[in-house]
């Protein structure tokens, strides 16, 4: 049956249609578009640019980590004499690194990758609509995000440098910091706008824009994922906003919103009228900090569940479970915050109260992860690329996952807060997590965006060598976390129980830069791929929407608005002789 | 066959959905004050938390009435309740068909808001006079935010009025069903900036 | 210092609560073991067993599964008994039962950027007056030398002396930014907040030295905000107190100055 779309490319030969719709000049078609294509392609390589550059700080890092107060081999001397004297990291520098490459992966790197890249391109054509609901908002959205970032980025040469109390910015350090604080305020001004404008845009799409037959019950998972993400950001960010202006306040208009009278700096009394409280950051800030860790975790729990349905020849396992728990693990993520908070002088009340909560958000995670792993029960399991990242995310999920439990609870923080085993943990989820996931997610829709298809090859190494070197990076972590070992030192062999383990931290760094040439297939692939010639229409035999138009899809994605006549995953049905049955074919 | 793919139109930008009953501008703009509700709920939740945290209040003394000047901000009260009600007339006049008057009402809107923000601007010169600023003590420090903020939005609230009175207009002649719908988004807007005004006003001129 | 007594697991428990918490945190890892072993175990059986081959095809119909009805119930009985068999309590006491003020050794602590400031009451037990306004490199405490109470203080930075066996209350504040409080030995951990006074206790159960390391960023001498920890023995502490005090005030002559406060020790 013929697909219901026509076989047009993008205006490239400037044929005027029906409508007398002009060719666009280059800057509108490819700058300033308002295609949710054009769009996601440029927050997808904007991301993955900033995702490099981040991962790039991080290797830095390592190097003093793992050799501390040694000059660095021929990069030092290029970093100039404030940050590398001598070629030798200086602390300043070290705490600008660590607080940058939070700040950039998080909020530069994956959240663009995961919702504005990603959602963008895939949301729209899987739900059968002509493209976002608000096309000018979302060019918007991207062009508050670029800017955010390279303001960002310039921290990098403001006096004094990038900003350097972590991605965390909690005053009073903060608010003493030097200039590039600013710069990172003014930043996540834009970013947190640009993040607005966006889950608006999704929101809005999601719920108007579904093609006839396309029942809220019958949308691809990873629908439902961007959907809750998207309420996450909305409510989530403005909080942070206002805390962004009270710190912007606090340092341009000395007042003291986070300062407590009595201070003294370095033997001089600061001069400001006091009277704040340097928590009420902390509760401003993690309030969306938490929601902003489901923001990294859901997309990619969308991407997997595609993939994994996807190359499993069946439908996934749970499907209304798994909608449920997205919608309750975002519903309980407003009310755990202050578990990060535990340290801080909290009662028992307070704790009680954030504990449960803490606890009770674990069970929707337990919840869609045994649905994925059921999912793969009963199925063909093709082990393609993206179902080889697929694949790994299950058990490094479950790492990442698990070993919150003992950080939840506030009697074991104690001990663990602020050790090596929060960023074990926290990495876990977010890089062989969330990153895999997103891999998963490159080399399946590559064959959608660009018509062709990656090298399978190269995407094995790739996933193989990363997949050990990501282990070697993190699961020392919590070997250090255990011993004791505070995170954000610039030195740790200052203290016994550093010195103790200090072997980790050489083997760390060393994954770590194994992981970074394990990255090299990937970037070779991405780009040369683009020369191959063009792939099959659904290389997959996949069954949702987006693969009824065109790879790439035209403007307007399809001719005419498809129709959806059944569930998102009928694949392997009794008594067909296609093992898929695509949402959009009308034939039984 | 070289046809590119028709330049479909977005579906329910001007006719409600079925279900939602909802046009995508107005979904859309209720979604972002549901945004804002977060953004200025979190400034007053800390002006709660730092006002019940201090040992008086106002730190220098005296009372929030004394030191505010509640007269200014009672007119400032008024002129935005008011402009609220010519915005909906401007709306309405749209649904009536009626351009004309829908400048009429939408000038009286955007005239008054400069009003609130000229008594604004007199306002804060007389504190700046007096030598109170953000920085001298958290009461003015949160005085001096949260109408700041507010500011901000009045401004920009002034920005798309204007713009619907002036560039914006064209669209009436091609869609007039659709130019309402964001006359109508924009008067949820406004009104919401007044709302907003409404809770700032008693909270820290009044009590 | 013992380094040998460090690898790569906990370091010595040398508290009277840390058991509790050493056994909570081996208790969660068991329980996430199982998980993870349980989950793997299955995880990996799928992966080989349900493979593509020739012949083999998915199956379309989802498996009846009353068995992840089971986990996830048992998951929340279990994380309900970490919560309220294991972690509650132990916060609990810790928050709600300090020792008395009397029966313990009650200790100030100001940390700065980048220094631990200890101050010990002395003999008569009272704490002397302090304020910014005192404060200088000498007078990291601004103790007021007019306050007949601190005469008889000690103030120390960067080493925390204490006697084994008995229960020390630390008051815990800052003079600048958020520094952590955290002892591993001891498995005490406690921010130290600018303009908040926040009490902790812990009771230690065998002498050495050990130490102590800021666990929350504070600038770029975070690395080396480090005190030395010295729990003495009741009779080393005594030797440690009498050294350490400050002289007798001599009374006043026409030319010497009033002695002051007590310089900073060691």
């Amino acid at each position: 049956m013929s697909a219901t779309t026509t076989h047009g490319h993008a205006a490239h030969g400037g044929h005027d249609a029906a409508h007398g719709h002009h060719e666009l000049p280059f800057w509108r078609k490819y700058i300033f578009s308002v295609d949710h294509k054009v769009i996601g392609v440029q927050y997808g390589v904007t991301a993955l640019v900033f995702l490099f550059f981040g991962f790039t700080l991080m290797m830095l890092l390592r190097w003093q980590l793992a050799y501390p107060g040694q000059p660095l081999p021929v990069i030092g001397k290029l970093l100039g004499e404030n940050a590398m004297p001598g070629g030798v990291m200086a602390p300043e520098f070290y705490n600008q690194l660590g607080a940058m490459h939070g700040t950039i992966m998080v909020f530069m790197g994956i959240v663009p990758l995961a919702v504005g890249a990603f959602g963008n391109y895939v949301v729209p054509l899987q739900i059968g609509a002509p493209d976002m609901a608000f096309p000018r908002i979302n060019m918007v959205s991207y062009w508050a995000f670029l800017p955010g970032g390279l303001l960002m980025l310039a921290s990098f040469f403001a006096p004094g440098g990038a900003a350097n109390s972590g991605w965390t910015s909690y005053p009073p350090l903060a608010d003493i910091a030097t200039t590039g604080q600013t710069f990172w305020l003014l930043a996540m001004v834009l970013l947190i706008t640009s993040s607005l404008l966006g889950s608006i845009n999704f929101i809005v799409t999601i719920v108007q824009l579904r093609a006839k037959g396309l029942t809220f019950f019958r949308l691809p998972f990873f629908v439902h994922a961007q959907f809750v993400t998207s309420f996450l950001l909305l409510l989530a960010f403005p909080p942070l906003e206002a805390a962004a202006v009270m710190q912007l306040m606090d340092r341009l208009a000395a007042t003291s919103f986070f300062l407590p009278s009595g201070l003294v700096i370095s033997g001089e009394p600061l001069r400001v009228a006091g009277g704040g409280s340097p928590l009420l950051w902390q509760h401003l800030f993690w309030f969306l900090a938490h929601p902003e860790v489901y923001v990294l975790i859901l997309p990619a729990m969308g991407i997997i569940a595609e993939v994994i349905a996807n190359n499993t020849r069946k439908p996934l396992w749970g499907y209304r479970l798994l909608v449920y728990s997205a919608i309750f693990l975002g519903f309980m993520s407003f009310v755990v915050w202050a578990h990060h908070m535990f340290m801080t002088g909290m009662g028992t009340t307070m704790s009680t109260f954030f504990q449960t909560t803490t606890m009770i958000i674990s069970i929707p995670s337990v919840v869609i992860l045994t649905c994925f792993i059921m999912s793969l029960y009963g199925g063909a399991i093709r082990y393609t690329v993206p179902m080889l990242f697929a694949t790994a995310f299950l058990p490094m999920f479950a790492i990442g996952g698990l070993t919150g439990l003992p950080l939840g609870l506030t009697a074991s923080d104690i001990y663990l807060h602020d050790t090596f085993y929060v960023i074990g943990h926290f990495h876990y989820v977010v890089a062989p997590g969330t990153i895999f996931a997103l891999f998963a997610g490159i080399y399946y829709w590559y064959p959608k965006v660009t018509g062709k298809q990656m090298n399978q090859t190269l995407g094995k190494i790739h996933f193989w060598l990363s997949f050990l070197c990501i282990n070697g990076v993190f699961m020392p972590m919590f070997f250090q976390g255990m011993a004791g070992l505070s995170r954000r030192l610039y030195d740790p062999t200052i203290y016994v129980h550093g010195r103790a383990i200090q072997s980790l931290n050489v083997f760390i760094s060393w994954s770590a830069w194994g992981l970074a040439i394990a990255q090299l297939p990937f970037i070779w692939n991405f780009f040369a791929s683009l020369r191959h010639p063009k792939a099959a229409e659904n290389p997959w035999q996949s069954t949702t929407l987006e693969w009824a138009a065109p790879s790439p899809p035209p403007h307007g994605n399809f001719t005419t608005p498809p129709v959806v006549y059944r569930d998102p995953y009928e694949y392997s049905e009794p008594g067909r002789s296609s093992d898929f049955h695509p949402q959009f074919a009308r034939e039984a | 066959m070289s046809a590119h793919a028709a330049d479909a139109a977005i579906p329910h930008t001007v006719e409600p959905h079925p279900v939602t009953g909802l046009p995508n501008g107005k979904f859309g703009i209720w979604l972002f004050l549901a945004s804002e509700v977060m953004l200025f709920g979190a400034l007053f939740s800390s002006y709660v938390l730092i006002r019940t945290q201090a040992p008086h209040w106002p730190p220098e003394g005296g009372l929030s009435s004394e030191i505010l000047n509640v007269p200014l901000a009672t007119v400032n009260t008024a002129v935005l309740i008011t402009s609220s009600i010519t915005m909906v007339l401007a709306w309405a006049s749209c649904k009536m068909g009626r351009i004309d008057r829908f400048r009429l009402w939408m000038g009286g809107t955007i005239a008054l808001a400069f009003v609130f923000l000229v008594i604004k601007y007199f306002e804060y010169t007389d504190k700046f006079h007096h030598g109170h600023f953000p920085s001298t003590n958290n009461f003015y420090a949160i005085y001096f935010t949260l109408t700041g903020l507010h500011g901000l939005h009045v401004v920009g609230g002034i920005i798309v009025n204007t713009f619907l009175l002036t560039i914006g207009t064209r669209l009436w002649k091609v869609d007039r069903d659709h130019f309402t719908n964001r006359v109508e988004n924009a008067g949820l807007y406004w009104h919401f900036v007044d709302l907003v005004w409404i809770f700032l006003f008693p909270s820290l001129y009044l009590l | 210092m013992d380094e040998t007594k460090y690898g790569f697991w906990f370091p010595p428990d040398v508290s009277t609560h840390g058991v509790q918490i050493d056994q909570l945190i081996d208790i969660v890892h068991w329980f996430m073991l199982i998980l993870f072993v349980g989950w793997g175990t299955f995880f990996v059986y799928c992966l080989i067993k349900y493979r593509a081959r020739p012949g083999h095809t998915a199956t379309y119909f989802p498996p009846k599964a009353q068995f992840t009805k089971v986990i996830e119930v048992s998951v929340i009985v279990v994380e309900v008994l970490l919560l309220f068999g294991f972690s509650t309590p132990v916060w609990f006491r810790y928050k709600n039962h300090p020792p008395a003020e009397k029966d313990a050794l009650v200790v100030k602590l100001v940390a700065e950027q980048f220094a631990w400031n200890f101050h010990y009451a002395g003999k008569d037990g009272k704490f002397g007056k302090t304020s910014e306004a005192n404060m200088s490199g000498d007078n990291p405490l601004g103790m007021d030398p007019e306050d007949p109470d601190g005469k008889d203080d000690i103030v120390t930075v960067n080493q925390f002396h204490f006697p084994v066996n008995k229960p020390v209350i630390v008051q815990i504040s800052s003079k600048d930014v958020i520094h952590s409080f955290n002892i591993p030995v001891l498995r005490v951990k406690q921010d130290a907040v600018p303009g908040a006074r926040i009490p902790v206790w812990f009771q230690a159960t065998q002498p050495g030295h050990f130490e102590l390391a800021c666990a929350q960023l504070c600038g770029l001498g975070h690395y080396r905000m480090r005190a030395d920890v010295l729990i003495d023995t009741p009779e080393d502490y005594a030797k440690w107190q009498a050294e350490n005090a400050p002289p007798p005030a001599e009374p006043p002559t026409s030319a010497a100055p009033d002695n002051q406060q007590p310089a900073p020790q060691k």
